[in-house]
């Protein structure tokens, strides 16, 4: 992948550190939610990011975004490295990337109306001269997102949750981004209200050649939606790969399992596989692969237990962190 | 389907349980040595849940008629807001009050109507014969007591055992429900244990005195995906040892389709279909569960990034019943009938009912 006009974002080694445990005593540790990450995207590209709680998906896009800082690495934006830049220089790039929440509901300020709850970004980055510039902004962008101009004055509490996420998504799209994240944008929405924002925003990305990086927990709706996807364990992306290849010829064992264990939509299917055991605690991480005590795979080299192994390309786009990838589907 | 064996006595034998002694303190009502055992376990008549609101009662749950037989798993299924949780709560007599209540209907358990029961009789039934697993376990724990502490109370209270006895049982009942290094995990604080750890305890607690039916209101909604299949694995199991029934309160189709014999689906507190798990998913019949269905993301040729099949609109607010069918402003099949009068739960074929004037055709070849 180069770093040509095809890239929207680039991720290099980026590393998210918090310090934990920092009591009167003072000597803390510190917590590894991303570790050497590398991701590109593409303008208009949809990229999932998987993997269960606690795995750094959340941490990761909100560095991105520069919402958290990075500890390491770099990340360029635009053709611009924004790794450093301080809050002012980030303004004007803050308008170019933007974040939909899971929850709406603690999103919104309960206090402003749907308008005021839209109008906010326009006024903060000047994007209308006037009032009545801003109002028609407003109108417009309660349009494309599908919300009844008659819901304009009302709060969020008087709106259903799919209502909510749609004020959420209009004020993403106010200062008009590039590269929106959306963490778990669906989650919190009912099953026939989250076709209805997953349809939202397929047409938003469509239309403005928008760049997600969606997070997302439920791979039904990544497989659908997304171009590529990355799936994470303990702080680090194991798998990266098109779509199709992902779901169809997964590599990572930890990937594998993460297919067999979501349940089928067919009754009396074969129950697949468990994986057992749980992820272990980011503060204390084994040594070697991270993945290494729930691995199913048989006849592991010395290396799984010693050194965290790297994403090594396997074929078009698809890059596997895992000592054993070689076995391939099995 | 029905239960694996037999039982004469409900689960009073079976080698992962034993340790428990084969009596209790002997109950005021028919529980141990009750009716027959023929018939279903839970039998639910008509039932009626209204909550004060400003706007006056809003009716959560509006004439609920299902049964539930022995060994059986049901899964009721449908939107936040359809009645599903309160009906459960109904069935445990946790309604909140007073702003809850039950309205109407009878509640038959294993023989007993629930509700004309004494409130001390509810309470010996409940964590004991009836016994519930909420979606977040951190709500059933107590955060300042030790995890095996909580399961053993449930043992003393209802069972009767000493202090030592119940402790003992309790780390056997931990390493059923696979906690590993069950003897140190008791002594652990909720907070100490993990989301599917927790889960696993509150489990333990919901089976400790072997009940007969086992109320799951989103047991595994707050946990990944690789916990959540090993958690339902862990109720299929426990299931097959012990005969309990299920009843599995869900908005996942997923779940549903993996664990459930029968599936109830709820739209504004009724059901609008019930049917065998099979039927239901490969003919269903309701507009609301087509549509339910139709809008779940499932790979197929072509079908990356198609447009989902929406359900326009959204769930009618509880406070206001419209007149006719209560899906009928976000049907595609409504026509003025639907609008004007109210259809009834009719049976379209074995054991599968649709609230519907105007049921949707099964396809072809699929008998139903």
């Amino acid at each position: 992948m180069s770093d040509g006009p095809d890239t929207l974002l680039k991720a290099e080694a980026v590393t998210v550190e918090y310090p934990v445990g920092a009591g009167l005593l003072g000597h803390g540790g510190s917590l590894r939610a991303v570790v050497d990450v590398d991701l590109t995207l593409a303008p208009g590209e949809c990229h999932g990011l998987v993997g269960e709680s606690g795995c750094g998906k959340s941490s990761l896009g909100r560095a991105l975004v520069r919402l958290t800082d990075v500890t390491a690495g770099r990340i360029d934006f635009e053709g611009r490295d924004i790794t450093h830049l301080s809050a002012r220089a980030l303004r004007p790039i803050r308008r170019r990337m933007q974040m939909i929440f899971q929850d709406p509901q603690a999103s919104l300020n309960p206090r402003f109306t749907v308008a005021q709850a839209v109008a906010e970004p326009l006024a903060i980055h000047r994007l209308a001269p006037d009032r009545a510039a801003r109002s028609d902004r407003v109108q417009r962008l309660l349009s494309d997102v599908g919300l009844d101009e008659s819901l304009a004055d009302r709060y969020p509490h008087e709106l259903s949750g799919g209502q909510r996420q749609r004020v959420g998504v209009a004020r993403a799209l106010a200062v008009d981004p590039s590269f929106i994240v959306a963490d778990e944008p669906v989650s919190a929405l009912d099953v026939s209200v989250q076709a209805q924002l997953l349809n939202l925003l397929e047409d938003l990305r469509a239309q403005r050649d928008l760049a997600f990086l969606f997070i997302s927990h439920d791979l039904r709706v990544v497989r659908h939606l997304c171009d590529h996807v990355s799936v994470m364990y303990l702080g680090r992306i194991v798998e990266q790969a098109p779509v199709a290849t992902l779901f169809d010829a997964p590599r990572h064992p930890y990937t594998r399992a993460l297919l067999e264990a979501l349940p089928s939509l067919e009754p009396g299917a074969p129950l697949a596989d468990r994986l057992d055991g749980e992820v272990p605690s980011p503060l204390d991480p084994p040594r070697g692969c991270p993945f290494h005590p729930r691995c199913p795979v048989q006849d592991r080299p010395q290396a799984c237990f010693e050194t965290p192994p790297h994403p090594e390309p396997c074929g078009t786009s698809h890059s596997v962190a895992c000592y054993r990838a070689d076995r391939g589907v099995t | 389907m029905g239960p694996p064996k037999p039982t004469g006595k409900r689960g009073s034998e079976g080698p992962p349980l034993e340790g428990a002694p084969l009596e209790g303190p002997p109950p005021e009502g028919p529980s141990l040595e009750g009716p027959p055992l023929e018939g279903p376990l839970l039998c639910v008549e008509d039932l009626t849940c209204e909550f004060g609101t400003e706007a006056g009662p809003a009716l959560a749950v509006d004439g609920v008629s299902f049964t539930v037989a022995r060994g059986e798993t049901v899964g009721l299924v449908g939107e936040s807001g359809c009645g599903k949780s309160a009906t459960a709560l109904a069935l445990m007599g946790l309604l909140p009050r007073p702003a809850g209540r039950v309205a109407g209907g009878e509640i038959l358990f294993d023989g007993e109507a629930l509700l004309s029961l004494s409130e001390r009789r509810r309470r010996d039934l409940r964590g004991n014969r009836l016994t519930m697993v909420f979606q977040e376990p951190m709500t059933a724990l107590n955060p300042v007591m030790k995890a095996g502490e909580q399961v053993a109370e449930v043992l003393r209270r209802h069972r009767g055992l000493s202090r030592k006895a119940a402790w003992e049982k309790t780390v056997s009942l931990f390493e059923d429900v696979g906690i590993p290094a069950p003897a140190d995990r008791a002594r652990d604080y909720p907070h100490h244990l993990s989301g599917g750890m927790r889960q696993r305890v509150v489990i333990a607690m919901a089976i400790a005195c072997e009940p007969a039916l086992l109320v799951a209101d989103e047991p595994t909604t707050a946990l990944d995906v690789t916990i959540q299949a090993q958690i339902l694995d862990l109720l299929k199991s426990l299931q097959r040892r012990t005969g309990l029934s299920i009843l599995l309160i869900t908005h996942d189709l997923g779940v549903v389709a993996q664990v459930c014999d029968r599936v109830l689906v709820m739209y504004a507190g009724q059901i609008v279909e019930s049917a065998p798990v099979q039927d239901l998913f490969a003919a269903p019949r309701h507009p609301y569960t087509v549509g339910l269905l139709r809008s779940m993301p499932r790979p197929q040729p072509g079908t990356h990034r198609s447009r989902l099949p929406e359900i326009p609109g959204a769930v009618p607010p509880i406070t206001t019943r419209p007149t006719g069918c209560l899906f009928a402003d976000r049907c595609n099949r409504a026509e003025a009938r639907c609008r004007d009068r109210h259809p009834s739960l009719d049976a379209l074929g074995p054991d599968h009912l649709a609230r519907c004037h105007f049921p949707v055709a099964p396809p072809e070849g699929e008998a139903t």
